[in-house]
């Protein structure tokens, strides 16, 4: 018997709220399936997970609010059955959530197969009213989602609406300040800061996109991700995670990207494995990812791994940014806008584009000295766009 | 004034009989024996042999002689004993009939008119007992008319006989007997569907002899606190779309009720431009009772059991509300 519990979804989570499961009882599970949505602070997200087996029980219902580390549901490993399974003393011990499973798993019919039953009606009326349809409970024939319940769910939604906008708000913004505080109070921060020239990644840049069409096109901003992701190759040290005292460098660079909300606050989703991906994969994942932390649709595996993070505040007009950095990370790039200046090259004052690069980093875990030389290997990185 | 179906096919003929001496009815006992469904009956006696013609049982001959009467300036009625006899006459309706206009270039019209009776339930067994209107809706070139109600029975045939290319009308056999009231002026349109019942929670379509099962099961809908919308094809080709489209538009739940067989049926095609038109309105998959896929049985109960009956139309609404 395996248990399955509630992930932590980044530093500032504590508990999460469960708004829908998308498996059921006797459900075939696989690795990296989606399996739960749960409401952080931030965002409500959808939760992976990471074993295999059959779901034998739901321990949560949705609406609960639970902490993190709870367990959700139990599965099946392959070759157990519901007779021989081992027990967890979680199950046990805990008979009001066995109460609750019990009576969610009496035997469903085979609805669960396939996509879910809603109704061409109920979708168009869901997208009028903006409903989040995947949140509405069907009453039709097969647990179809109607018209009607889609007409009730939007009753009901709009009801408690401006109160959940509100909530949301507060609480992205008492999780940001929880975490941020954690950082300042932690977390020693040293600054550093370089200039970039940028006109080979420029003209690079300008080069590989003048045969794109403008959807394909490539940003500075995933030239710089994939910069930062090889840079920490050689500089592990700022690749990973202070816990209990001491530092555990990450195998691989998921580069958290700071993406701002349009209704106020931030995520910073992970891009995974960036060192190891095209650029134009990169592109496409970038995109894909500010479109899903806007839309509110991230995974859990997104929010709760990234091992660096890098801000752009540069698309915003500032010329440098010092970041706070993300705890439990030990490392922030951040990189400004770019900006013709004066420049001296082979004895020559010319016009150069630079952009200010710049590192926070954990001084429990590195050097100034190494912090210089991750930033200068970055530098060099930038000079060699056709490598990235 | 209240009348049987019987007698309102009865009216219109003999009242277009009257009117214009081109028109005449031809077909296998129209005349002495009074037709097959006897409405026709003394006929002979009033017009004369030269206007009711007794044919011989060969309904490639006198569909034919019926279009040759047509090319050549009449306004001839021809009575088919049943749509199964009628696959005798398809070359001369589907091939003849239907082409001549386009295939002239114009030149030439078939103002036809074609009755027949169609349908099961008198125990009259799988070679008089099909609803094949279907075969006929497919056909580009003709207009196809299925008379529901004493109203239409007496209103259709007059607006037929005025149609300058060919027109079929189904009789559905257990409807001779039905009594209602033909309109004031006995007139109808032939091209809308009708609105029988009103209703928000799903429409009902049917036609022919499925109309009076349909409201009987909107009636015991009724009883259960479901308003079931009743709508009369009437027009089996072109199919009056409008009307079930502003229906669904409103109900969102759709079934066909539809004596011929589901594969390939006006209930499927109804269906189909259900899917292709209003797809978005459709807040469940529409439904349809039809006919069991079997020859239409002689056995009482099996001939019942292999119809649509009110119990099914009940069943089938409400399996799809989920009751």
């Amino acid at each position: 018997m395996i248990e399955f519990k509630l992930p932590s979804l980044g530093a500032d989570m504590d508990e999460g709220k469960l708004l829908e499961w998308k498996i059921r009882p006797g459900d075939r599970v696989s690795k990296g399936q989606v399996v739960a949505v749960v409401d952080t602070s931030k965002a409500a997200v959808d939760v992976e997970i990471w074993s295999e087996g059959t779901v034998f029980e739901l321990l949560v219902e949705s609406g609960e609010t639970i902490p993190v580390g709870t367990p959700m549901a139990t599965l099946l490993e392959a070759g157990e059955t519901p007779q021989n399974a081992r027990h967890s003393p979680h199950t046990a011990a805990a008979p009001q959530a066995s109460v609750a499973a019990a009576a969610s798993s009496t035997p469903e019919p085979a609805a669960g197969v396939g996509r879910r039953r809603i109704s061409p009606a109920a979708r168009k009326r869901a997208e009028e009213l903006g409903v989040d349809i995947e949140t509405v409970d069907g009453s039709g024939p097969d647990g179809a989602v109607t018209l009607a319940d889609v007409e009730q769910a939007a009753g009901a939604s709009r009801a408690a609406a401006p109160q959940a906008a509100i909530d949301r708000q507060a609480e992205m913004r008492r999780a940001i300040a929880a975490a941020m505080s954690r950082s300042k109070r932690e977390i020693p921060h040293y600054y550093l800061a370089e200039p970039v020239p940028m006109r080979r990644a420029t003209a690079w840049l300008a080069q590989a996109n003048a045969g794109r069409p403008i959807a394909a096109r490539l940003l500075m901003a995933v030239v710089q991700l994939k910069a930062v992701a090889l840079a920490l190759k050689t500089f592990p040290e700022m690749n990973g995670f202070f816990r209990d005292g001491a530092f555990q460098p990450a195998a691989a660079a998921h580069v958290g990207v700071a993406i701002s909300l349009r209704q106020g606050g931030l995520v910073a989703p992970a891009i995974h494995d960036v060192g190891e991906k095209s650029l134009e994969q990169l592109m496409t994942e970038l995109a894909d990812l500010v479109k899903r932390a806007r839309a509110g649709t991230l995974r859990s595996s997104e929010l709760a791994d990234p091992t660096i993070t890098v801000t752009n505040l540069g698309e915003q007009g500032v010329a440098t940014v010092y970041g706070v950095i993300y705890p439990p990370q030990v490392a922030l790039v951040g990189f400004g806008r770019i900006i013709d200046q004066p420049w001296v090259e082979d004895g020559a004052l010319g016009v150069m584009p630079i952009v200010t690069t710049s590192l926070a980093a954990d001084h429990r875990v590195s050097d100034g000295h190494r912090g210089a030389r991750f930033l200068a290997e970055l530098r060099e990185l930038l000079q060699q766009p056709e490598k990235l | 004034m209240k009348m049987t179906y019987r007698e309102a096919v009865r009216q219109a003929m003999h009242e277009a009989l009257v009117a214009d001496p081109r028109v005449f009815l031809m077909g296998e006992d129209v005349g002495k024996y009074g037709g097959s469904y006897a409405c026709s009956l003394g006929f002979l006696e009033e017009f004369g042999p030269e206007r009711i013609r007794d044919t011989p049982l060969s309904e490639l001959g006198f569909v034919g002689a019926g279009i040759g009467a047509a090319l050549g300036g009449l306004r001839p009625i021809v009575e088919v004993m049943t749509v199964n006899f009628s696959l005798l006459a398809l070359d001369q309706i589907v091939n003849t009939a239907a082409t001549l206009r386009h295939m002239s270039g114009g030149q030439f019209s078939v103002p036809l008119v074609v009755r027949m009776a169609t349908g099961a339930g008198r125990q009259l067994a799988a070679q008089h007992s099909h609803s094949l209107e279907n075969w006929y809706a497919h056909i580009p070139g003709i207009k196809v008319l299925a008379p529901a109600t004493v109203a239409d029975a007496r209103g259709m045939l007059a607006p037929a006989l005025a149609d300058p290319d060919p027109v079929i009308i189904f009789e559905h056999a257990q409807l001779y007997n039905l009594e209602g009231e033909p309109a004031e002026d006995g007139h109808c349109d032939i091209a809308t569907a009708a609105l029988h019942r009103e209703g928000a929670d799903v429409s009902l379509v049917t036609y022919g002899g499925s109309l009076p099962k349909t409201l009987a099961a909107a009636g015991q809908l009724a009883a259960e606190g479901i308003a079931a919308e009743v709508i009369d094809l009437r027009v089996l080709r072109p199919l009056d779309m409008a009307t079930i489209f502003h229906s669904v538009r409103k109900t969102h739940k759709a079934v066909v009720v539809d004596e011929g067989w589901k594969s390939g049926s006006l209930a499927a095609e109804v269906l189909a431009r259900l899917a292709e038109e209003c797809f978005y309105e459709l807040d469940a998959p529409p439904a349809r009772v039809c006919s069991a896929e079997v020859p239409i049985p002689y056995a009482r109960h099996l001939e019942e059991a292999a119809l649509p009956q009110p119990a099914r139309i009940v069943a089938a609404v409400r399996r799809m509300l989920g009751k």
